[in-house]
């Protein structure tokens, strides 16, 4: 994918740390995503990748580093000095994250209506009929039936619930996506498919994301960029195909291999 | 509050007890956090609730915020469905004669303080009156989000989308807001608040009373209020507006066609009428002249 992305950051990061214990888990991380671009961030489990994301996302607090998010109303904003309702509602509003687990991310008491609709009622929709409608619409977006709108998300397939989760979260058009191994724990065929929307739906929204995936083929197919990490470091970063086909790093390249021979 | 004023016991008290069975500095205890529930309405303040000699379904809750503001010359009136008479009510009634010897009635006009469970009285309430509410579940979000931590943090971010979920849920399964009970409230403009376990027809009595409403929580610990002249507001959608319930029949023994109607079988053969469920009120009618499809002229 060549695409070309504006002059400045939508998020920055920079020298972010944190220790669980003796483990690194983020080793002075920094990186930059632009409106638009799709960041992967790939690595083996346990190489810091999942901290980094929920640090990036203001989920938890790093000890050193700053994050800062380019908010609509203009500026960057530290992530972790804003207010917890200045948080949230970014959370409810211009971010979306789309947990590995679909159970994480929906509540499974609420029809899959009630799922897409809860964003826009936190935001003061306040008419059952539009809200109803969009729902309608997002359902359709994510290819699911329409007449499904008050079924339970128990009643769905994985893949189903993953793609209500995706619908819950951009319903109300946010500008950055954190995705948490999308596709894990899904058939091979469903985890195609998925890609495959998933990708139209980013490049339709001109959605900016972070991908954090051990799946080289997942990082492959959705991100413009890679950032590759081992051991709580950005060891390697570069254009997907760059990083892919020429790895420069020693451990990007043992990545590389060990996934065409698998 | 009267309450803070003479606590000297009547000759009829049982003396064993302490004035309203709880002590002293249990009483100041739970008047702090009652200021501080009226301080911040809608607010549910946590409290050391007490055990009290009684099961906590029977509105322990309420008890103890009845035994922290009553005084020795408050007039008590105790309700439950609307009436004076269930065991409930009874029971709660005798516990505060037993322990303050204070006059009880079963005339709204004339109580100064009245504890109820399901109900607000159909006769107005007025500024020198004050209501208290056993409740059972004090938490509105608690239906869809279990987790005490994140609705705590939902009431502090004023994070309420969730209570409309509730309410679309409703009308996604049955066409209409089905909540008939405990129907959530929005007090003084920022905190939802659950009136539970009231009707929804009672919530348009809630909004500017003139009277102190005072809810209490045994179980779950928790005090909340609505001060005298409080905006509270029934939460609805634009195109499914809150309602209130309403019968097409009149009340069978005064003829009331404003007031909460129960359903009550009269015989074998299953017959059956709708009488006020607000008794006192019923009756209040009847004295007055009105009188219903089978009532009689008291
Ligand atoms: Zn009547």
């Amino acid at each position: 994918m060549k695409t070309v992305f504006s002059e400045s950051p939508l998020l920055q990061a920079e020298g972010i740390e944190k220790r669980f214990g003796r483990v690194h888990a983020c080793n002075d991380v920094s990186l930059d995503l632009y409106p638009g671009e799709v960041l992967g961030i790939v690595g083996e489990s346990g190489s810091g990748k999942t901290t980094l994301l929920n640090i990036l996302s203001g989920r938890i607090e790093p000890e050193a580093g700053v994050v800062e998010y380019a908010v609509r109303e203009g500026g960057m904003r530290d992530v972790h000095q804003m207010g917890a309702a200045e948080r949230r509602m970014l959370m409810r509003t211009d971010w979306a994250f789309v947990h590995q687990n679909p159970r994480d991310g929906l509540r499974m008491n609420v029809s899959a209506g009630g799922n897409v609709g809860e964003r826009l009622m936190a935001v003061g929709a306040r008419h059952y009929g539009q809200i109803r409608d969009t729902a309608v619409d997002w359902l359709q977006k994510v290819e699911m039936e329409a007449g499904r709108i008050d079924d339970l998300p128990r009643t769905f397939s994985g893949g189903m619930q993953q793609r209500l989760q995706i619908a819950r979260n951009l319903v109300t058009r946010p500008r950055l996506a954190f995705m948490d191994e999308p596709t894990g724990g899904l058939d091979v065929s469903v985890q195609a498919r998925l890609l495959d929307l998933l990708r139209g739906l980013v490049g339709d929204l001109g959605l900016a994301a972070i991908v954090v995936t051990h799946d080289l083929a997942v990082a492959r197919h959705l991100s413009h960029r890679l950032a590759v990490m081992r051991r709580g470091e950005v060891v390697e970063t570069g254009l997907t195909d760059q990083v892919l086909d020429d790895p420069q790093h020693p451990y990007t390249q043992l990545l590389v291999s060990s996934i065409l021979k698998a | 509050m009267t309450a803070v004023q003479s606590e000297t016991p009547r000759a009829e008290a049982d003396s064993g007890y302490n004035f309203a069975y709880l002590d002293e500095q249990t009483k100041r205890m739970i008047r702090r956090a009652i200021l501080k529930a009226v301080a911040i309405p809608g607010y549910q303040v946590p409290f050391a609730s007490r055990e009290m000699p009684m099961p906590y379904g029977w509105g322990t809750g309420g008890v103890q915020v009845t035994a922290a503001v009553i005084g020795s010359d408050d007039v008590l009136k105790v309700i439950d469905q609307g009436s004076d008479d269930t065991t409930n009510a009874v029971s709660i009634r005798s516990f505060f004669v037993r322990t303050t010897g204070v006059e009880t009635t079963e005339k709204t006009r004339d109580a100064t303080l009245i504890q109820t469970r399901h109900r607000v009285p159909e006769t107005p309430l007025s500024e020198d009156q004050i209501l208290v509410y056993q409740v059972p579940i004090p938490e509105p979000l608690r239906f869809l989000e279990p987790r005490e931590t994140e609705t705590r943090r939902m009431h502090a971010l004023e994070d309420y989308g969730l209570m409309h979920v509730k309410l679309y849920e409703d009308i996604a399964h049955h066409g209409h807001i089905a909540t008939t009970y405990a129907y959530p409230v929005k007090v003084a403009g920022r905190y939802v608040m659950d009136p539970s376990p009231t009707p929804k027809f009672d919530n348009p009595k809630m909004n500017h009373s003139p009277a102190l409403q005072l809810f209490g929580a045994g179980r779950e610990k928790r005090i909340y209020a609505i001060p005298p002249h409080t905006e509270v507001v029934s939460l609805d959608f634009e195109d499914h507006p809150f309602e209130v319930q309403q019968w097409d029949n009149a009340c069978a023994l005064c003829g009331a066609t404003d007031s909460f109607l129960d359903e009550v079988i009269m015989d074998d053969a299953g017959k059956r009428m709708f009488v006020c469920s607000d008794s006192d009120y019923c009756e209040e009618r009847r004295a007055a002249g009105h009188v219903g499809e089978e009532g009689v002229p008291l």
